[in-house]
């Protein structure tokens, strides 16, 4: 029989199963990534309404670093989070190395950017007079910035998207952080990786299956509320 | 009265542009100062200055005859508010968008709901309360705009063209509403806008801006009907603006030569001056050659049709008296009299009607 057919059939088996292994990995990859995105935003949100709506010398060098950033190379990142906290490295005494919590640190680095540049695209794409418009109503600083963060939410909602879609699906990084310990720091993608080179494709598809299901569920909510907002 | 917010000696600049350079602009408490001026002279630079929003690179700024300082406290901005040409309604419905300042400001309950529901009704949207802000049509959009920023009762309320993007019909129905509700409330407001007519029925003050310069100030009439120099005469279409000389002036009563024609005027020029002669084409009586004409009418001059055009209720007519000059008479005048164009009239106007000014040019 087809290699592809016999992995689908069994890849709906474990998912109809409800497999404990496969439900440990999926567990891990939504807490990692789920963490990596909420820090990812509080960073990044407020970066990207500041460069957004202020102009301060230096401001162009930031934007294009943010640019930059937008496009890192997740294997980079690993590279340079697995430098830093390895035993020898700065970080090293904190033991953070083949732990979740690098992943994290690692997923935050790529996330932050991507939430920083959509950020500040929405915030610049806001008319200047609405701006002017809230402050002339007698906002303060604080309720100024809040408020554009309230007129540009569906910017928000689109970097939280790209955000998490970058990462969940992201493998380089999480691979060199974590080291893919079964029950510890396997994700998705990692397990994907290694089942397909141990020849296991039933498990191999069903992550794959899953990982698409998230990324399918992540675009619809976010195009359901773009559409609902906009009507 | 007493005066609100003064500006004094203040220029702001744009890279090496200076777009508005005031030697001193003051706002009087309780008048309606219009602000009127052609496109970029800079009057919604100067809206800014006055709401706080933008501090000049030079200049003081008053507010009750106290200086202000950079930065401007945050409880004197609450005193201002400010609505624009285009509505800029927030995401939510017509309530919130009025409720929003309020909220700002700390206002909650029954308080917030009562203030927003009394201004809607004044503006009479009270029935689009919970409709989306983004739904409704322009003329109610603005409508909510104006809400939102009179809602708050400021001290001073500045306006950037708030009637310039509606319909004439909306605009007139609303210019009145708000003319109604500003005179009611005897609320400060600075008025800008590039439209004559809107400057005429709302004003207390007219003051003329053009390339970031204030040119006059003064009420409607004064500016209407003394301008004070070439600029502010063409801007508020004053169509007859003619150069000539003082010949001779008698205690008052001067003559002025036009070409070849010697005009009366009241004015204090001395002989030899070069002025220019300011006469509104509303001004101009016109008939024909045999008809007895008043005897209180000090100028009289015949004049070749060169052109009727009809505008409205009004007809314009080109004349030509050695000099060009503009008559606006009605309709029906100029049906009964029967006009033709290459036909001889006399064109007839008043010494008082005439209005010098100094020939710069």
């Amino acid at each position: 029989m087809n290699p592809i057919w016999e992995g689908l059939q069994e890849a709906f088996r474990l998912i109809a199963n409800l497999d404990p292994e496969l439900l440990r990995i999926l567990v891990v990859s939504l807490e990692v990534s789920s963490l990596a995105i909420v820090v990812g935003m509080l960073i990044g949100v407020p970066l990207g309404v500041f460069l957004g709506s202020r102009h301060f010398p230096g401001r162009n060098v930031l934007i294009t670093l943010v640019n930059t950033g937008m496009g890192l190379p997740p294997v980079v990142v690993g590279l340079f989070i697995f430098l830093l906290l390895a035993r020898s490295g700065p970080l090293g005494d904190l033991n953070l190395l083949y732990t979740p919590a690098a992943m994290v640190i690692a997923q935050v680095v790529i996330a932050t950017p991507l939430v920083v540049g959509v950020t500040l695209a929405g915030i610049q794409g806001l008319d200047e007079k609405l701006r002017l418009q809230i402050l002339s109503l007698g906002a303060s600083p604080f309720q100024y910035y809040w408020k554009l963060i309230r007129e540009a939410r569906l910017t928000l909602l689109a970097a939280l998207a790209a955000g998490f879609g970058s990462i969940v699906s992201e493998v380089g990084a999480v691979m060199m952080v974590g080291g893919n310990i079964a029950g510890q720091t396997r994700v998705m993608t990692t397990a994907i990786v290694l089942e397909t080179r141990q020849g296991n494709f039933s498990m191999a598809i069903a992550l794959s299956l899953i990982l698409l299901l998230l990324a399918l569920l992540i675009n619809w909510l976010f195009t359901w509320v773009q559409q609902k907002k906009s009507a | 009265m007493s005066e609100l917010a003064r500006l004094e000696q203040v220029e702001v600049q744009s890279g090496r542009r200076t777009i508005l350079s005031l030697d001193r602009f003051c706002v009087q408490e309780g008048e309606i100062q219009v602000v009127l001026g052609p496109t970029g002279a800079g009057k919604s630079t100067l809206l800014r200055v006055l709401n706080l929003l933008q501090w000049p690179h030079c200049g003081r700024l008053f507010w009750r005859n106290q200086e202000l300082h950079r930065p401007a406290p945050l409880r004197l901005r609450r005193r201002i508010a400010m609505s624009f040409q285009e509505p800029l309604l927030f995401h939510g419905s017509v309530f919130a968008n009025v409720a929003y300042g309020l909220h700002l400001r700390g206002v909650r309950g029954p308080a917030l709901e009562k203030q927003v529901m009394q201004t809607l009704q004044r503006f009479g949207i009270a029935a689009l309360a919970h409709q989306s802000a983004h739904k409704i049509s322009g003329g109610e959009a603005q409508r909510t705009a104006l809400a939102r920023a009179l809602v708050l009762g400021p001290e001073l309320l500045l306006l950037d063209e708030p009637l310039a993007s509606l319909d004439q019909n909306t605009k007139d129905c609303l210019a009145s509403q708000l003319r109604q509700i500003l005179r009611q409330s005897r609320m400060t407001c600075v008025w800008v806008t590039h439209d004559q007519e809107e400057a005429l029925s709302m004003a207390d003050r007219i003051a003329v801006l053009e390339q970031g310069s204030l040119r006059q100030v003064g009420t409607p009439e004064e500016v209407f009907f003394a301008p004070q120099n070439a600029m502010v005469a063409r801007f508020v279409r004053t169509e007859n603006i003619l150069p000539g000389t003082v010949e001779e002036n008698a205690d008052g009563l001067a003559s002025v030569r036009v070409q070849e024609a010697l005009l009366e005027a009241i004015t204090s020029f001395v002989p030899g001056a070069r002025v220019l002669v300011c006469l509104r084409p509303e001004d101009v009586s016109l008939r024909r050659d045999r008809e007895p004409g008043s005897e209180s009418t000090r100028n009289r001059l015949r004049c070749t049709i060169e052109e009727l055009r009809l505008q409205g209720a009004t007809v314009r007519v080109k004349l030509d008296c050695g000099f060009p000059l503009l008559a606006l008479i009605t309709r029906r005048s100029a049906q009964e009299m029967a006009l033709t164009v290459g036909e001889t009239v006399l064109a007839s106007f008043k010494a008082t009607a005439i209005h010098c000014i100094p020939n710069d040019e």
